[in-house]
């Protein structure tokens, strides 16, 4: 099986890898350049756990292939954080919330949910619970994500 | 496997006509990317359209229809203000497919060749009377979507051909559509039974209408039965009596775990009679929008 060379940014980083056509995006980012924020929980695009951003659009890593990211820009946990360490306030939000228990879905929630502020700076909760529909989480019964969401979003708001 | 990212829809054609193994076209890849991961289908040449520019272009054409490129996502549809206003049918039969992620990257025309008869997209599309460009060997054809599924899992294209682009009419004066499914939860769910209606007024009475039912047998369904039902009417009670009473009659669904034929077609009645409804009051208020200008 003959590899391609890929060459992508990530997080604003110029990389390339040597990808097998049918590794996911996902596999490419924890195998190939050691990106292991996000997460393999179905491999197949139901559980969210792998949210990336691909040139601003939120998708499952898991539904793309590796190959597929030539050129493109991907955006994954990994960047949320200033690079000083810097928290983002989403991050902080779910630290403060205790939005998150074994933490496997949290980097897919964050990613997912940085997307829908950028988006909508101030979702209803109904447009929350819809927007993260695919981003599951088998611990907190959500309520505590919404409510960090929510808080994140009043945050950034009055930042803005 | 091998992995191709052709520059044509002509090229991406001869790729797939000279194969002589398991091929599939890749463009939002939510169906092809999960049959790969299951095992269920392991393509030899995997074919990824979304080099081909113009693919992922949403066009209004002079005449007032739309062009939707094979590439286009759903997340995309809902983000073009002048699509919704037209075919909101359309955009929010595709809008219910999958989470915030899968619409990031799920087409129409993926979900039409993926042959699923619950596919939310489709109904919206036949009842707009869309049509496809598709691509083969033997050149260009245009085909009305309504004449593409021929089975679960199964499409009318021939070896070697692709959908280019998706076409939608001029929505024109006093039309409107609507589509509804029903799913036993409130979302992340497969159809049970959805119907599309698109339908044009005069004053108050329908004068054109295409009823689509989804999910109550082997491909969508274009009743014909429900359009004369309500074609005359001002949709009164009696038309949608008539209307549910031709979905049902036309419904025939097989029981399974998402639920049983008897429900199915008890079903179908009930979401035409809604989805009617909701399609007459958008033809309506296009009309006063129209009046108001």
């Amino acid at each position: 099986m003959s590899k391609i060379h890929v060459t992508t940014t990530v997080n604003g980083d110029a990389v390339d890898f040597l990808a097998d056509p049918r590794e996911t995006l996902l596999d490419c980012l924890r195998d190939h350049l050691g990106l292991t924020g996000s997460k393999e929980g179905c491999g197949t695009g139901d559980c969210g756990a792998c949210s990336v951003r691909l040139d601003g659009v939120l998708v499952s890593s898991c539904l793309v292939l590796g190959v597929e990211a030539e050129g493109r820009s991907i955006e994954t946990i990994e960047g949320m954080a200033s690079p000083d360490g810097t928290l983002h306030p989403l991050q902080r939000k779910f630290i403060e919330h205790a939005a998150l228990q074994c933490g496997f879905c949290t980097p897919g929630i964050l990613v997912a949910a940085k997307a829908l502020l950028e988006e909508n700076p101030d979702p209803s909760e109904s447009e929350i619970r819809y927007w993260l529909a695919g981003n599951l989480c088998r611990c907190t019964g959500y309520d505590k994500i919404i409510r960090a969401v929510q808080d994140a979003a009043a945050e950034l708001r009055g930042a803005a | 496997m091998r992995y191709h990212s052709p520059l044509t829809f002509e090229a991406a054609s001869r790729v797939a006509a000279g194969a002589s193994g398991v091929t599939r076209f890749l463009a939002g890849g939510t169906d092809v990317l999960v049959q790969l991961r299951a095992g269920s289908v392991t393509p030899d040449d995997l074919i990824d359209l979304k080099r081909i520019p113009g693919v992922g272009s949403i066009t209004r054409e002079g005449d007032g229809g739309w062009t939707i490129g094979a590439a286009v996502s759903g997340a995309a549809l809902g983000a073009t203000p002048g699509l919704v206003s037209d075919w909101p049918g359309v955009v929010e039969g595709m809008g219910l497919v999958g989470s915030t992620q899968v619409q990031g990257r799920a087409t129409l025309a993926g979900n039409l060749c993926n042959g699923s008869p619950a596919a939310d997209g489709v109904p919206g599309l036949v009842a707009a009377g869309a049509t496809a460009t598709v691509v083969g060997p033997e050149g260009r054809r245009r085909m009305a979507i309504a004449d593409i599924p021929a089975g679960p899992g199964r499409t009318a294209l021939q070896p070697g051909e692709v959908i280019a682009a998706i076409h939608l009419p001029a929505r024109g004066a006093q039309g409107g559509d609507a589509y509804e499914r029903f799913i036993p939860r409130t979302e992340m769910d497969i159809a049970v039974v959805g119907c599309a209606v698109n339908l044009r007024l005069d004053g108050d009475t329908i004068v054109e209408a295409r009823v689509a039912l989804g999910a109550v047998a082997p491909t969508v369904l274009l009743v014909e039965a429900c359009a004369q039902a309500i074609v005359g009417t001002r949709l009164d009670e009696a038309a949608l009596d008539a209307l549910a009473a031709a979905a049902r009659a036309a419904a025939k669904p097989i029981s399974d775990k998402r639920g049983t034929a008897e429900f199915r077609t008890h079903v179908a009645g009930v979401l035409a009679r809604r989805v009617a409804v909701t399609a007459y009051n958008r033809a309506k208020g296009n009309r006063a929008k129209g009046a108001a200008q």
